[in-house]
């Protein structure tokens, strides 16, 4: 494989620029329409319950019972224990249900009880795998360990669709994202994720720009579309356009749907709806005006 | 290209999301006509002629300027004598005070400016908003700091003024070309005559409504708009005791020549065909942003462009096809649009210098590549940023500098062989080099025979950093200690 030398300055001013880009008018409601429809809506919460998750199951069919013309999201993202309820709150609605695995979110458990939990989620019904590669072996510069445990892992999933974590924040430099990044790929990720959402940083533009690149040059060699999934500290609307304008003009058109580009959040989604509200009336809309879930 | 068995994937950039039109509507006032700025006021030119300004994005006139002659230009030296001995007295407190609040205003005043360039000069407003005119002021700031401290910028006792200065710079940048030379001016205790091109005066002449503003004495700084011939004027005026240039090569000479004749100290800053070297262990993804940056953004009328992109040959394949991609992304149109990234070249007459040099080059086997993701507006003068492959170091197309958007891909094998191409040219202004080894990039720069070398990055200004060049580029520097060393006399 070969190595990307990846520069910090230029990367990072590359980023700052796509956030410069002026969205406005009709492109911004059909980008914030094109955002929610990416979303997987996430409670990933050691006090989440049933009701909890039927709840964000609800909401991720109609997000807003007051804009009922509204897309569905993409997908509700939870842990193992409510796979099976989340299945069944969305048959047939088209959202699909993914589900955190491996011993999320630190995978520090042995491979046998990560696999099992892969295959628990997978029996269950989900039809997304959120998978964390071993950072420990990654920074020790065992790549073949991280690479043959992503490979168990896809096995495992059976059709599943897997996204491989690489907790950017943990691998800090822009080299081992690249790194990391290129490996997963080549070891059969889907998609590619960047955070947990329990580590900060987490997802940046950046990281994200770093990550796109591995996915596109992984298709100019190979015409293969790798999916790409920014998670954690993305919360406003704004800031959704940056990466939505960020995809558009790294990977181009064929990645500007929910199959190829993902957003993982909790409270991205209300401030969607406040801004497409905003759009549609005219007027301010406050937070508590949508339901917290 | 050559019909190939297996296609390669290609990435597609349409219209599967449209940003909508978003121009900076920001109303701003332009008057009818504009005098020359003498002595503290506007005046009439002495024989009543005017010239138009136009607006490059759409051709149409937006203003008419007056058309300076001798007559002018004496007015101006004149006054700029008067106030010289007085202003040259004022305490340099005093001096710093006038830079700092006209750098102040700069910023207060900084979007009407940028409107008023991009509308002048045809810079995007990206550029002008976001680096032309911050770095203006920072000018005026940086300036301002040294005014009272020029004994320590030259460990002598007491620097002094030169005298009466003449200035001439282009269109592309206006308010930065004519900050980079005033505020050392001023600062050092000198008085100016400043002439813009006749392409893009109006955003100079607002910088005059701001010297009015901090009451800046009359005479220390004139404007005197006009074409080629109020600059040959003004170059061959006997009261003047240095002249600074920045534009072409041709005219920095005439004007070297004038001041063999009048005495005068000269600056240039000339033109250049400026190499962006890439090793094939640099971070490439940010090499090729930095050659896209460097050569297509300011359409190419920088005069440290990097016009030149020399690759190490194993990779020039990848280069290419990743050049290309990028470029289908690069917005062309409307420079008041914000998201619009290349906007209008200056006038029709360097459309024709392109189109002479890309006819050149394409009779002599070169391969041409185009952006065309947008559609060209129908009027005004416009060039798609265009790279050029199959090109070699003998070829006109790169020797010669190109006033356009217009990028020419080279190949090399070792690092003599780089060092021994981006020399290979009669200018020395800007290089850049790309790799992630620091030893290899340290001893690169050190070869280059370029005033300016950036390393792992291109096009970064910055007030306190000189900038200037060798050989057919350009003598002294603008820009930090050294861009005061024009504005000084020690004995």
């Amino acid at each position: 494989m070969p190595i990307t030398a990846v520069d910090s300055v230029m990367v990072e001013a590359e980023a700052a620029a796509f956030a410069k880009r002026s969205v406005k008018g009709e492109a911004a409601t059909q980008g914030m329409r094109m955002a929610l429809s990416m979303l997987d809506l996430t409670t990933l919460e050691g006090k989440d319950s049933p009701q909890k998750v039927r709840a964000l199951c609800r909401k991720a069919v109609q997000p807003c019972g007051a804009m009922p013309d509204l897309p569905h999201v993409a997908a509700v993202c939870v842990y193992p224990a409510f796979v099976a309820l989340a299945k069944r709150e969305l048959d047939g609605t088209g959202v699909r249900v993914a589900s955190v695995a491996t011993a999320f979110p630190s995978g520090q458990y042995p491979l046998s009880v990560r696999l099992a939990d892969v295959r628990a989620v997978v029996d269950a019904g989900a039809d997304e795998v959120d998978m964390v590669i071993n950072r420990g072996a990654f920074l020790a510069g065992d790549r073949e360990t991280v690479s043959d445990e992503i490979r168990r892992v896809k096995e495992t999933c059976a059709g599943a669709h897997l996204k491989v974590i690489l907790e950017t924040g943990e691998l800090e430099t822009y080299e081992n994202i690249r790194r990391a990044s290129d490996l997963a790929i080549e070891a059969g990720a889907d998609f590619i994720k960047t955070s947990t959402g329990k580590i900060k940083p987490a997802a940046t533009m950046p990281v994200v720009l770093v990550m796109l690149h591995a996915i596109r040059d992984h298709y100019l060699r190979t015409g293969c579309m790798i999916g790409m999934k920014p998670a954690g500290g993305i919360s406003t609307a704004g800031a959704a356009l940056s990466y939505l304008v960020m995809v558009k003009e790294t990977l181009g058109d064929a990645w500007l749907t929910p199959d190829c580009f993902r957003f993982g959040a909790s409270s991205l989604a209300n401030d969607l709806l406040r801004q497409l509200a905003r759009q549609a009336t005219g007027s301010d809309t406050a937070k508590y005006d949508f339901s917290e879930a | 290209m050559t019909a190939q068995s297996t296609r390669q994937p290609e990435l597609s950039f349409g219209s599967a999301w449209r940003y909508a039109d978003a121009p900076d509507s920001t109303p701003i006032e332009i008057a009818h006509r504009y005098g020359h700025f003498i002595d503290g006021e506007f005046v009439e030119p002495a024989d009543g002629k005017h010239i138009a300004t136009i607006n490059p994005a759409t051709d149409e006139p937006i203003s008419d300027i007056a058309a300076g002659d001798e007559s002018d230009v004496d007015r101006a030296v004149r006054a700029a004598r008067a106030a010289q001995a007085k202003w040259a007295r004022t305490k340099p407190r005093e001096r710093a005070k006038y830079l700092f609040r006209i750098a102040r205003r700069i910023q207060e005043r900084a979007h009407e400016l940028a409107v008023l360039e991009t509308k002048d000069a045809g810079t995007p407003i990206r550029e002008s908003r976001d680096l032309h005119i911050p770095l203006a002021a920072q000018h005026f700031f940086y300036n301002a700091g040294w005014a009272d401290k020029l004994r320590y910028a030259f460990a002598v006792a007491s620097p002094r003024p030169v005298g009466v200065c003449g200035q001439i710079i282009p269109a592309g940048a206006p308010l930065l070309m004519a900050a980079r030379k005033l505020a050392p001016a001023l600062a050092c205790g000198n008085t100016c005559i400043l002439k813009p091109s006749e392409l893009s005066s109006l955003v100079v002449l607002r910088l005059a409504e701001i010297l009015q503003e901090v009451e800046l004495p009359p005479g220390v700084v004139n404007i005197v708009t006009g074409g080629a011939k109020t600059g040959e004027a003004l170059a061959a005026h006997t009261g003047l005791r240095a002249i600074s240039f920045t534009g072409s090569t041709e005219t920095g000479k005439r004007i070297a020549r004038a001041a063999a004749e009048t005495g005068a100290r000269v600056t240039l800053q000339l033109s250049g065909k400026s190499p962006n070297i890439v090793f094939a262990d640099a971070s490439l993804d940010q090499a090729i942003e930095g050659a896209v940056q460097g050569v297509f953004f300011s359409r190419g009328l920088s005069c440290c462009a990097g016009a030149r992109l020399l690759v190490e040959e194993p990779i020039l394949g990848e280069i290419v096809r990743k050049l290309k991609i990028r470029m289908a992304t690069i917005r062309v149109g409307d420079p008041l649009d914000k998201n619009t990234d290349v906007g209008p070249l200056a006038c029709k007459q360097q459309l024709d210098t392109i189109k002479a040099y890309l006819k050149t080059a394409c009779d002599a086997s070169a391969q041409l590549h185009e952006t065309s993701a947008s559609p060209l507006p129908k009027k005004g003068s416009w060039c798609r940023p265009t790279l050029l492959t199959d090109v070699h170091p003998s070829d006109v197309a790169c020797r010669e500098e190109i006033p356009g958007p217009v990028l020419a891909v080279m190949t090399f094998r070792t690092p003599d062989e780089a060092i021994a191409q981006a020399n290979d040219t009669p200018f020395g202004l800007a290089a850049g080099v790309w790799t992630d080894k620091g030893s290899k990039g340290r001893e690169i720069a050190n070869r280059l025979k370029a005033g300016v070398v950036w390393c792992n990055t291109y096009h970064k200004f910055d007030a306190a950093s000189p900038v200037g060049g060798c050989r057919e580029s350009g003598l002294g520097r603008e820009g930090g200690i050294q861009g005061l060393r024009p504005y000084v006399e020690f004995s």
